[in-house]
C-alpha cells in the first residue's frame, strides 16, 4: 500500500501529510481510479492518434468487406469521451475532494517558497545536493510538470478533439455547437488537426518524465524505507 | 442600366430565350439551391416581377479565375441569360466600356442605387505601401474598395482571394494582401472561397440573392451554409474506402488505380469545406479526387502556407526546418528519452558509489 500510495503522491503532485498514515488509499481512492483509467485512454488515444494521422497500410479485399480506419477512429473517438468525462470528474474531485486534489489545476507560482523549493528539487536532480530529504521540493517540480504538460494539454486536446469531431459529426452537431469557435481562431482546420497532432508528442514527453520519476522515486525512496526499517 | 424597373424576365426575352428555357433554368437552380419543386415557380416569379439588381464587380489583386469559373457555369441560360439578368454595370474584364466612360459608370452606379447594389469582388487590395501594389483606375485598388463599399447593400468576396488572402498573401506576403473582410468591417460580407470557386456555386449564389432580396444563412466563417456546411470528405465517393483503411501508397501504385483513398498522398479533403463532392466541376463531370487527385483545399485559409500539397501532416516553419508534427515531435521525445536514460545512469551510478547518509535520508513517505 505504502508504495502505490508513493506512486499516487507523484500522480498527485500532492505534498504528503506524515499524519494520513494508513488513510492514503482511502483518500486517493476516486484520484487513483481516475489515474488508470485515464492512462488506459491516453495509451489508446494516442496509438489510435499516431495512425489516424498517418494512415495505415492497404487492406486488401472490398471497401465493403473492411471498416480498419473506422474502428480505429472508433477506438480514438471512444477513449476520448472515457478521457474527457474522467477530466471533467478529476475537475469536480478538486472541487469537492480533500486539499491535494487541486493541485494539478493550481500552482501556487505567485508564492516565493514555492520556488525555493522547486531550486532545491532543481539542484537535487541535477546531484548538486545530496540531501534525500527532499520531499517538498519533488512534489513542487512534479506539479509544475503535471499543471504545464500534463493539464493544460490535456484540456487542449479534449477542445480541439471535439472541435476536430464536430466538423465530422456536422455543423450542426452539440460537438460543433460548443467548440466550434475554435475554428474563429484557426479558419482551417488543418491547423487545429497539427496542433492536436504536437498535443499528442507533449503527452508522450509528459509520459516518458512521468514514468521515470515514478520508478526512480520509488526505488530511491524504498531504499530509504528499508533503510530507516532496518535502522 | 437606365430603367430601374426592368425586370429580369423583360431582359431574358429580349436576350431571344425562351419561356420554356426560362422555366427550365428556374427548375434547375431551384434544385441546385437544395429548395422544394414549388420554389421553381417562386423564382420564376421573382425574376418576373423584381428590379435587376446592379452589381458592380471589381477586380483586385488576383488572377480572373473566378469570372472563368463563373462565365463555364454549367446550364446555357446562366452563361447566356444570368450575366444579363443582373445587371452587371461594372467588370472591367467583360464590359465594353473602358478608361473614363467605365469610371463613369462607377459614379453614376454608386449615386443612383446607393445601399441597394451588390459589390462583388474578386481578388484583394494589397495594403502596405498605402496600396500602391495594386493601382485601379489611377487610384490605389484599396481605396476603390473602400469608396465603393460604404454605398453597397452587400458585398461578396468571390474565391479565395478575397475572402482569404490565397497566393499573393502567402507568406512573405511582401503586398501586404488582405482579405476584404480586413478591409471592409461595417458590410455584410459573403465568402465564396474556392480557387475558384464552382460555378453553380456562384451563380446559385447570385440566384439565391436576387430571389429572396436576403443574403442566405451564413456560417462562422461567413460563408453561405448551403454550399460549405459539408467537408469534401463528407460527401467524397472514395469515402468507403478511408473507413475500410485502404489508402493510395504511392502515384500510380495499383491502390491508385483501385481508386483508394488519397488521404495518406495528402489529400486535404477532411479539412476542406466546399461542394466539390456533390456538385462537381464542369458541369457535374469531375473533381479533383475523382480525377485521381487529391484535395488541394483551394477554399480554406492560408492554404498556400501549408506545406506540401501531398503530405497529410502540415509542415512546421517555426522550428527554423520544415518539418511536420511527428518528426519533430518523435525528435523532441527521442531527446528527452535519451536525457531520461542519461540521469537514470547517473543516479544509478551515483547509489552505487556513494553511499548517502541514511540517518537523513528519509525518502518521501505517503
Amino acid at each position: 500500500m505504502l508504495d502505490r500510495g508513493k506512486l499516487l503522491t507523484a500522480d498527485d503532485a500532492a505534498p504528503t501529510d506524515r499524519s494520513i498514515g494508513g488513510g492514503v488509499a482511502h483518500v486517493y481512492a476516486p484520484v487513483r481510479l481516475w489515474h488508470w483509467a485515464n492512462a488506459a485512454a491516453i495509451l489508446v488515444l494516442s496509438l489510435t492518434g499516431y495512425l489516424i494521422g498517418t494512415g495505415t497500410p492497404a487492406m486488401k479485399g472490398e471497401a465493403s468487406g473492411n471498416f480498419l480506419f473506422g474502428y480505429i477512429r472508433f477506438a480514438h473517438f471512444a477513449a476520448g469521451y472515457v478521457a474527457s468525462v474522467g477530466f471533467l470528474l478529476r475537475i469536480y474531485w478538486a472541487l469537492m475532494g480533500n486539499a491535494h486534489a487541486i493541485q494539478i489545476f493550481c500552482v501556487p507560482l505567485w508564492r516565493g517558497c514555492f520556488w525555493r523549493e522547486v531550486y532545491q528539487e532543481i539542484l537535487w536532480y541535477a546531484f548538486l545536493t545530496g540531501d534525500p530529504d527532499r520531499r517538498p521540493g519533488h512534489d513542487r517540480l512534479a506539479q509544475l510538470a503535471m499543471f504545464f504538460m500534463f493539464t493544460q494539454t490535456i484540456t487542449f486536446m479534449v477542445v480541439t478533439g471535439f472541435a476536430l469531431y464536430g466538423q465530422g459529426a456536422g455543423t450542426d452537431s452539440w460537438q460543433y455547437k460548443v467548440f466550434g469557435w475554435l475554428f474563429s481562431i484557426w479558419p482551417n482546420s488543418q491547423d487545429v488537426h497539427t496542433l492536436h497532432h504536437l498535443g499528442l508528442w507533449v503527452i508522450v514527453m509528459f509520459a516518458l518524465v512521468h514514468i521515470y520519476a515514478v520508478i526512480r522515486e520509488d526505488i530511491i525512496s524504498r531504499r530509504s524505507f528499508f533503510s530507516k526499517k532496518i535502522g | 442600366m437606365d430603367d430601374a424597373t426592368e425586370t429580369f424576365y423583360s431582359v431574358i426575352r429580349r436576350q431571344g430565350i425562351t419561356r420554356r428555357s426560362f422555366h427550365k433554368f428556374c427548375s434547375v437552380t431551384a434544385a441546385s439551391l437544395g429548395l422544394g419543386s414549388l420554389t421553381a415557380s417562386n423564382i420564376a416569379h421573382a425574376l418576373e416581377t423584381k428590379p435587376r439588381v446592379p452589381v458592380i464587380w471589381l477586380h483586385g489583386l488576383e488572377c480572373t479565375c473566378c469570372s472563368e469559373s463563373f462565365i463555364r457555369s454549367a446550364h446555357p441560360l446562366i452563361k447566356d441569360a444570368l450575366l444579363s439578368m443582373i445587371s452587371l454595370d461594372y467588370d472591367d474584364t467583360i464590359m465594353a466600356a473602358a478608361g473614363h466612360q467605365a469610371e463613369a459608370i462607377l459614379e453614376e452606379t454608386r449615386a443612383k442605387y446607393k445601399g441597394r447594389y451588390v459589390l462583388a469582388v474578386e481578388g484583394n487590395p494589397p495594403l502596405k505601401e498605402g496600396g500602391m501594389f495594386c493601382i485601379d483606375g489611377g487610384k490605389p485598388f484599396v481605396e476603390k474598395l473602400r469608396w465603393m463599399a460604404e454605398g453597397a447593400m452587400a458585398i461578396i468576396a468571390w474565391g479565395t482571394c478575397a475572402s482569404w488572402g490565397c497566393v499573393q498573401a502567402a507568406k512573405p506576403n511582401p503586398t501586404g494582401a488582405a482579405p476584404i473582410d480586413k478591409v471592409i468591417t461595417d458590410k455584410p460580407i459573403i465568402k465564396v472561397p474556392g480557387c475558384p470557386p464552382i460555378a453553380e456555386i456562384m451563380s446559385g449564389l447570385v440566384t439565391f440573392i436576387v430571389t429572396f432580396g436576403k443574403l442566405p444563412e451564413l456560417d462562422r466563417q461567413g460563408r453561405p451554409s448551403m454550399f460549405y456546411s459539408e467537408r469534401i470528405h463528407d460527401k467524397c465517393y472514395r469515402r468507403s474506402h478511408f473507413d475500410a483503411g485502404q489508402f493510395v501508397e504511392e502515384w500510380d501504385d495499383r491502390y491508385a488505380r483501385k481508386g483508394y483513398c488519397l488521404y495518406k498522398m495528402g489529400c486535404k479533403g477532411p479539412t476542406t469545406y466546399n461542394a466539390c463532392s456533390a456538385v462537381r466541376w464542369n458541369g457535374g463531370v469531375s473533381f479533383p479526387v475523382q480525377s485521381g487527385h487529391g484535395c488541394l483545399g483551394c477554399s480554406e485559409d492560408g492554404f498556400w502556407d501549408k506545406g506540401s500539397f501531398y503530405d497529410r501532416l502540415t509542415t512546421i516553419k517555426q522550428f527554423g526546418i520544415e518539418e511536420n508534427a511527428d518528426k519533430i515531435g518523435m525528435a523532441a521525445a527521442g531527446v528527452l528519452g535519451l536525457t531520461v536514460a542519461a540521469h537514470a545512469a547517473v543516479t544509478a551510478v551515483k547509489r552505487l558509489t556513494h553511499k548517502p547518509d541514511r540517518a537523513a535520508g528519509k525518502g518521501k513517505p505517503s
